[in-house]
């Protein structure tokens, strides 16, 4: 199967400054994440994304508001791409109550009912049931909307992945499943781990609309989400998407990386998906070396921004520690 | 409102009514799980209801246990109101992460934003001769967990009357459904209302000892007190109802009463709800007590198939009675 190409469709100026300013926010974010984490402000686990923007920011597009994310315990960068606002999501690092979570999640727990995004789940396969149920409520509602899963490559080796693929086509219920195959389940390759490493294959196997896409591709990731998005809305089922990505830095900050040949994160760097999109702003005339530097500078006041906020946040009380086990309201009707 | 007459019925068909009247009272209502449509039922509970309600609302789903409690998870999360059965608790381990990591943690992860109103129901128990990987008691597992409810209904009032607040709770809730009192039969007021499903209910009041029992041993434990009052020993009986949260209130007004518990589970003794429910009456009734609080639980062994071998390993009446009596004269 090819890689789904770069799209016909032409972007104007006003979506590639979108697209670039996305992916610098989230690359600059966790930028300074690894900074705070190094300071001892974030603790517990801390895993990046840097490498793997452009699937976030491209599938992010083809998304509308009323639409549901799951995603995993790598989600800041689908946290800010859906517009969950980088004060909050610092908040949370910081583990204050002014935090998307109110300091109960940390990193690997994002949640924002605004925005239906359903986390920040860190068992690896375990979103994937959440994102079919979610769709399925829509189906059972006659609500026209989709439910977008992210998990990693990871994921496929679990049950849970066959059993959800399995139940999302024999319902054929609204979810557009985002497979991120960054080659890596934390530091086990897929072909030592898979027996059959041809993702979209598998998927196929579930009578499921499956092809890959270049994830290092801002465009060729809006591209294909849309073009999956646009048939799951129109009744076609679920859709699956390979993002075929990668992840430079290590797995977590616990991660010594003896896994991997340094000359191959080299290599992967290359083709990193924010120069290599910039390039081709530029070249198509989209943008100026002066909107760069505009983006660079609006994103640095916003981290700055959230740093501060994070910052100024406050504790939750410790007798509040046994709040939301159950609900405070009498009940949900 | 005219009288209304009592039926005959069995525990079976008012779980069944339980999930016609929730399916009728409100349109986001479903039940899924394996074999709940064309089936009928595992053990024939839903039998009928695809005819009357249709595929989309009684949804057989594929033997996936983590997928369907998960979707169930979703599905809540989503707004509708799916009441999720599995087949026994120990088909429920295939869905544990689902439950555990998911359906337990997600309010509080959120930061209370994402409740998850969510009703798996799921048989429990033995006695009926179905070996190790269909009769274990393991509700008491399910209640160490915060963020869940467990409830166990030992009657058939109880099985018609707890489905509903369970839908109506804004969080997840466990049934337990003892198997061998689906074919119990009694007598059920057509009106009859639902529950608190936070209460314990004293099944029969008492003075010298505090029976404290759920589900399945329910009426063992009622005959147990029988035979003990010919002997002149005026035991109370505690149907647990709900294992999470438990109802500390009720058993320690009892047991501060009677000066004595035995404690009856099918459930295995070690790290166990009857241990929660010992060390709660050690804590906080410990001297109003007469003598030491005792256990008559299931042997510690994978349940075995042969009747006499089961029957060995399950608390049987003699136990209770025995037990009780030993507490109550104060010597073997």
């Amino acid at each position: 199967m090819n890689e789904e190409g770069g799209p016909s469709r032409a972007i104007d100026r006003e979506h590639a400054l979108r697209l670039l300013r996305e992916m610098i926010l989230i690359r600059r974010f966790e930028e300074k994440c690894a900074e705070l984490y190094s300071a001892g402000k974030i603790r517990g686990f801390l895993h990046l994304y840097i490498g793997q923007e452009a699937v976030a920011v491209g599938a992010m597009q083809a998304l509308q508001p009323d639409d549901a994310i799951v995603a995993t315990y790598r989600e800041h960068g689908h946290a800010l791409a859906r517009g969950v606002s980088a004060e909050a999501i610092m908040a949370e690092m910081y583990g204050k109550v002014e935090g998307c979570s109110r300091g109960r999640g940390g990193s690997m727990h994002l949640f924002d009912a605004a925005t239906r995004f359903y986390g920040g789940n860190a068992i690896v396969g375990g979103g994937l049931p959440l994102a079919v149920g979610l769709a399925l409520a829509d189906k059972m509602q006659g609500r026209n909307r989709l439910t977008a899963c992210f998990f990693g490559e990871g994921a496929v080796a679990e049950g849970e992945f066959h059993e959800s693929m399995n139940l999302a086509a024999l319902w054929q219920l609204p979810v557009l499943f985002c497979c991120e195959n960054n080659l890596y389940a934390m530091g086990t390759a897929l072909a030592r781990s898979e027996s059959e490493t041809d993702l979209c294959l598998k998927a196929s196997s579930f009578e499921m609309s499956a092809w890959p896409v270049d994830g290092m591709d801002v465009v060729a990731c809006e591209a294909a989400a849309r073009r999956a998005a646009e048939s799951v809305r129109a009744g076609g089922g679920p859709h699956f998407l390979e993002f075929r990505t990668y992840r430079f830095r290590a797995h977590s900050m616990f991660d010594a990386e003896l896994y991997r040949d340094k000359a191959e994160v080299e290599e992967w760097k290359k083709r990193d998906p924010i120069p290599a999109f910039g390039a081709r702003a530029k070249e198509e005339g989209l943008l100026e070396d002066a909107d760069l530097a505009a983006i660079e500078d609006a994103v640095a006041a916003e981290i700055a921004k959230s740093v501060e906020f994070a910052e100024a946040g406050t504790w939750e009380p410790v007798e509040d520690l046994t709040r939301f086990v159950y609900s405070e309201r009498a009940t949900s009707r | 409102m005219t009288a209304q007459v009592p039926t005959k019925t069995t525990y079976r068909e008012a779980v069944r009514v339980a999930i016609r009247e929730a399916l009728q009272r409100d349109e986001r209502v479903f039940l899924m799980g394996e074999d709940v449509g064309r089936y009928g039922g595992c053990f024939a509970v839903s039998k009928g209801l695809l005819a009357e309600f249709g595929p989309e609302r009684i949804r057989d789903t594929p033997l996936s246990e983590s997928a369907f409690v998960g979707a169930g998870i979703g599905a809540a999360l989503g707004g509708v109101r799916p009441i999720v059965e599995i087949m026994t608790v120990n088909f429920s381990l295939l869905a544990l992460d689902q439950i555990v990591n998911n359906a337990a943690t997600i309010l509080h992860m959120s930061g209370g934003q994402f409740n998850i109103p969510l009703v798996i129901r799921m048989t429990t128990g033995a006695g009926r001769q179905l070996a190790a990987q269909h009769s274990h008691s393991l509700e008491g597992w399910y209640a160490h967990i915060p963020g869940i409810k467990v409830l166990a209904p030992a009657t058939i009032e109880d099985a018609r009357g707890m489905l509903w607040p369970a839908l109506e709770d804004p969080d997840p809730v466990l049934i337990f459904e003892h198997g061998s009192l689906y074919n119990v039969e009694g007598e059920l007021a057509a009106d009859a209302g639902t529950i608190d499903i936070c209460k314990a209910a004293i099944r029969r009041p008492g003075t010298d000892v505090s029976l404290i029992t759920y589900g399945g041993t329910l009426a063992r434990t009622l005959q147990a007190a029988e035979a003990l009052s010919s002997e002149g020993i005026n035991a109370e009986v505690i149907d647990l109802r709900t294992l999470r949260p438990l109802d500390s209130e009720t058993i320690v007004a009892s047991v501060s009463k009677t000066h004595r518990a035995v404690i009856v589970d099918e459930g295995w003794r070690s790290g166990s709800i009857s241990a929660e429910i010992t060390a709660r009456i050690v804590e906080q009734a410990f001297y109003d007590l007469d003598a030491p609080v005792a256990r008559v639980c299931s042997a510690e062994v994978p349940m075995p198939y042969a009747k006499h071998l089961e029957d060995a390993a399950l608390p049987q009446v003699p136990a209770i009675v025995a037990s009780a009596r030993r507490l109550v004269s104060g010597h073997e």
